[in-house]
């Protein structure tokens, strides 16, 4: 029996997506489609949109449904430098913090290597923070270049939780929009996204207990965003191609499930991540927590994420030896070629490359117990010294 | 697992046996470009995929370790190390000796494995003064002399599952069991040089550096090079020689002299060796005492010699502080002989040990 203690890479679907899915996959129909049964496969689609703005602080035409958060965060990066070049040829520079997702970072890479798009980075503080003032004093070095920002709402490696409201002012004031990576906050923590400010947001389904290949990017009515795949222009002619009815069931069941008891379960899973956390400071082996950490803390760091960083390990070793114990987790960064590399998010936080190459993500979720912390906190000692054994080999 | 058919077999066959399998894919190139490119069955980008796709289907954990620091210090530093030397270096058996069987086993090891096993073509067999390396059944992809550098304490910690059976049998197999990788092509040449041009890959890294080509026995400047690490001893080919020798016979490289970088050439007569002396002995048991027949093999795939062989210790001369060398005089002259390359020695199909050939004489 393993323990599953990688939730912030997928969770298992909730009760209730799977009924949705399965309960839209026995029927036909295109939601595009006129007749009866394009209009029942319409009406799911429509109710689920406007279950996940009621769920988010939306309004439904808000709502455009994609394949997943990489899509969302390539239609906010792509669509919006082209639609503001377009509209104003000076707009070219890029904003982004330097601990966001790749799947923002890489079309923003992709920008700067096809037009000539000047990246500009805003580094974070040791905890991960990308403080609003930096954000400022970047956009400032010549505001009117400024094509769009980027901060992702809560870090997916090390679950440092972004004041994302006040990037957004400082973004408005120079009528610049904000696109915030919200895949590993939407379901987990209270996300407005009227109150939020931002122009864009990406979200998941199967980061929150929803059907992975489905997700959603909300996008303010006046944002305006070229669109990225071009056909018969569903989703505001923004993300063409057959809605998904089943997958968008899923998601908008996972999410207001979520949604429903996330208060309660943010401080159930906040409590099995401080007693993890705690843990591996008992333990004595020099385990470093990465970010800031305060016991019973769900706003500034993610109530299920625990990262950590262990001196004198490799990333991958830890990974293999708490596999064969059973304990299934993540070092929490991109592999390249299937060759580890160290995490950007932990560079970018000031840590050593030796620190970066040791680290460990373990996430929880909604189905996580005290057992399972207990579990790998069991298996942790023995893999350390084993992984540290193996770094001196090699 | 390369990616490769042999590593799948093998791996299938060690789980059949019983152990505890995980699948290690060594990534010996920092630079994903390379990775790319490099598709020579071994090294790319698709060739971890279908090893993972191997992996998958056996159900066995598959990791992709990191050796790109190892392999480049000792492998392709050093291969570039010996071409500027003027010797010919053999990079496979370098990295069996520097990386195979330490630096991934020494990791393995610590991580808690007991052995290394791969898809190499040898056999294994459990002797009475402990384990021996033999020849694969397979003459023909016996891999042995690439595994002749491996010593005791190595031998013990490898497995090479695969040296009781024939390639087209491993085929099979690896078809019979659904290994999508059962036609992959085999790999050849040296898998760190993409397109297969040694001389230009090595070109690229010293420049190149003009020098003479002089025929051994008259002394006479006959041509032109632009590095003498391009040149290797029994070569016929890229010589780039304007005259033929006087009575139309085809000419070799018969020496290169990477000091003065000169290229020396003579007819096939000139190449024969009958004594050869290496260093760096390695021994896979107790190391020969007093003289020794053996079969002394020369270059990969290359034929078999009756010898005698000695070890002698050096008198502080040419060798390092306090080595012994090794000492081989063939029953038969053999062409193109080359230093660099190792010789290794065998007693039936039994590996005795190895030495880097670091002279040779006629």
């Amino acid at each position: 029996m393993s323990t599953y203690l990688d939730h912030a890479a997928t969770t298992p679907m909730r009760a209730a997506a799977l009924e949705a899915v399965c309960e839209q996959m026995h029927l036909v129909g295109n939601p595009s489609s006129l007749h009866g049964a394009g209009r029942r496969a319409r009406r799911v689609v429509e109710e689920s949109r406007e279950q996940v703005a009621e769920a988010l602080g939306a309004r439904p035409s808000e709502v455009i449904f994609t394949s997943g958060g990489t899509e969302s965060d390539n239609i906010a990066v792509l669509g919006s430098y082209e639609a503001r070049r377009a509209a104003d040829p000076s707009r070219t520079r890029i904003v982004v913090s330097g601990v966001e997702h790749h799947a923002v970072l890489d079309p923003a890479m992709h920008l700067a290597q096809t037009q000539g798009a000047p990246i500009s980075f805003v580094e974070p503080g040791e905890c991960g923070t990308v403080r609003p003032q930096d954000v400022a004093a970047v956009i400032e070095e010549d505001p009117d270049s400024v094509a769009l920002v980027a901060v992702m709402w809560a870090n997916n490696e090390v679950g440092t939780i972004q004041d994302v409201p006040a990037i957004a002012q400082v973004c408005a004031e120079h009528g610049i929009p904000l696109h915030t990576d919200a895949v590993q906050a939407c379901g987990h923590l209270p996300v407005d996204f009227a109150a939020s400010g931002a122009e864009t947001l990406a979200l998941s389904g199967h980061k929150l207990g929803g059907p992975v290949g489905v997700g959603a990017m909300l996008a303010r009515r006046d944002a305006v965003l070229a669109p990225t795949s071009h056909g018969g222009g569903q989703e505001r002619s923004i993300r063409s191609g057959t809605l998904n009815a089943p997958g968008i069931a899923g998601l908008a069941a996972a999410l207001t499930e979520s949604v429903a008891d996330r208060d309660a379960e943010a401080r159930r899973v906040a409590a099995l991540r401080d007693r993890l956390l705690a843990g591996t400071q008992e333990l004595g082996l020099g385990v470093r927590i990465s970010g800031c950490w305060e016991p019973g803390d769900v706003t500034t760091r993610l109530p299920g994420n625990a990262h950590i960083t262990i001196p004198g390990c490799e990333g991958d070793s830890l990974l293999y030896l708490l596999d064969a114990a059973g304990i299934e987790c993540s070092t929490g960064s991109a592999c390249q070629a299937g060759v580890p590399q160290p995490s950007h998010v932990v560079l970018a936080m000031g840590r050593t490359e030796e620190e970066a190459r040791g680290s460990l993500r373990l996430s929880l979720g909604w189905t996580s117990t005290e057992a399972d912390v207990d579990a790998a906190l069991a298996a942790l000692p023995d893999a350390i010294d084993r992984a540290r054994r193996a770094s001196g080999a090699a | 697992m390369s990616g490769g058919v042999d590593s799948a077999v093998a791996a299938a066959r060690m789980l059949d046996a019983g152990h505890e399998v995980v699948g290690v894919h060594l990534a010996l190139s920092r630079s994903a470009k390379t990775l790319r490119e490099g598709a020579r069955g071994c090294c790319t980008i698709e060739d971890a995929g279908d090893a993972r796709r191997v992996a998958d289907r056996l159900g066995i954990p598959f990791y992709v370790w990191d050796m790109a620091g190892a392999f480049q210090r000792d492998v392709i530093d050093d291969f570039v190390a010996e071409y500027e030397a003027g010797r010919t270096p053999n990079p496979c058996l370098r990295c069996n000796e520097k990386i195979k069987f330490a630096a991934l086993l020494d990791k393995a090891l610590a991580l808690g494995f007991d052995a290394v096993a791969t898809g190499h073509y040898a056999q294994v067999v459990e002797g009475t003064a402990g384990r021996e390396l033999h020849r694969a059944v397979d003459e023909g992809k016996d891999q042995s002399y690439v595994l002749g550098v491996l010593d005791a304490d190595q031998l013990a910690r490898s497995f090479f599952p695969l040296g009781d059976t024939t390639k087209p049998q491993i085929r099979e197999e690896a078809a019979a069991r659904g290994f999508a990788v059962a036609k992959k092509p085999d790999s050849h040449d040296i898998c760190f040089i993409a397109d297969g041009n040694t001389r230009g890959w090595l070109t690229e890294r010293l420049g190149e550096r003009p020098g003479e080509i002089v025929d051994e026995v008259s002394g006479e400047v006959v041509g032109a090079h632009q590095g003498s690490y391009g040149f290797t001893v029994g070569q016929r080919r890229g010589l780039g020689l304007e005259r033929s020798s006087l009575d139309g016979s085809p000419r070799f490289v018969t020496g290169v002299d990477a000091r003065d970088n000169r290229v020396f050439i003579g007819t096939s007569d000139l190449l024969g060796v009958r004594h050869v002396v290496g260093q760096s002995a390695r021994w896979c048991g107790p190391a020969p005492s007093g003289e020794v027949r053996v079969g002394a093999q020369l270059r990969a795939h290359g034929e078999e010699i009756p010898a005698t062989a000695r070890v002698e210790a050096c008198d502080g001369g040419e060798g390092q502080g306090g080595e012994s060398r090794l000492v081989v005089d063939l029953d038969e002259p053999v062409r193109g002989v080359a230093p660099g390359q190792s010789v290794v020695l065998y007693d039936g199909t039994r590996v005795v040990g190895s030495a880097t050939i670091a002279t040779t004489a006629r």
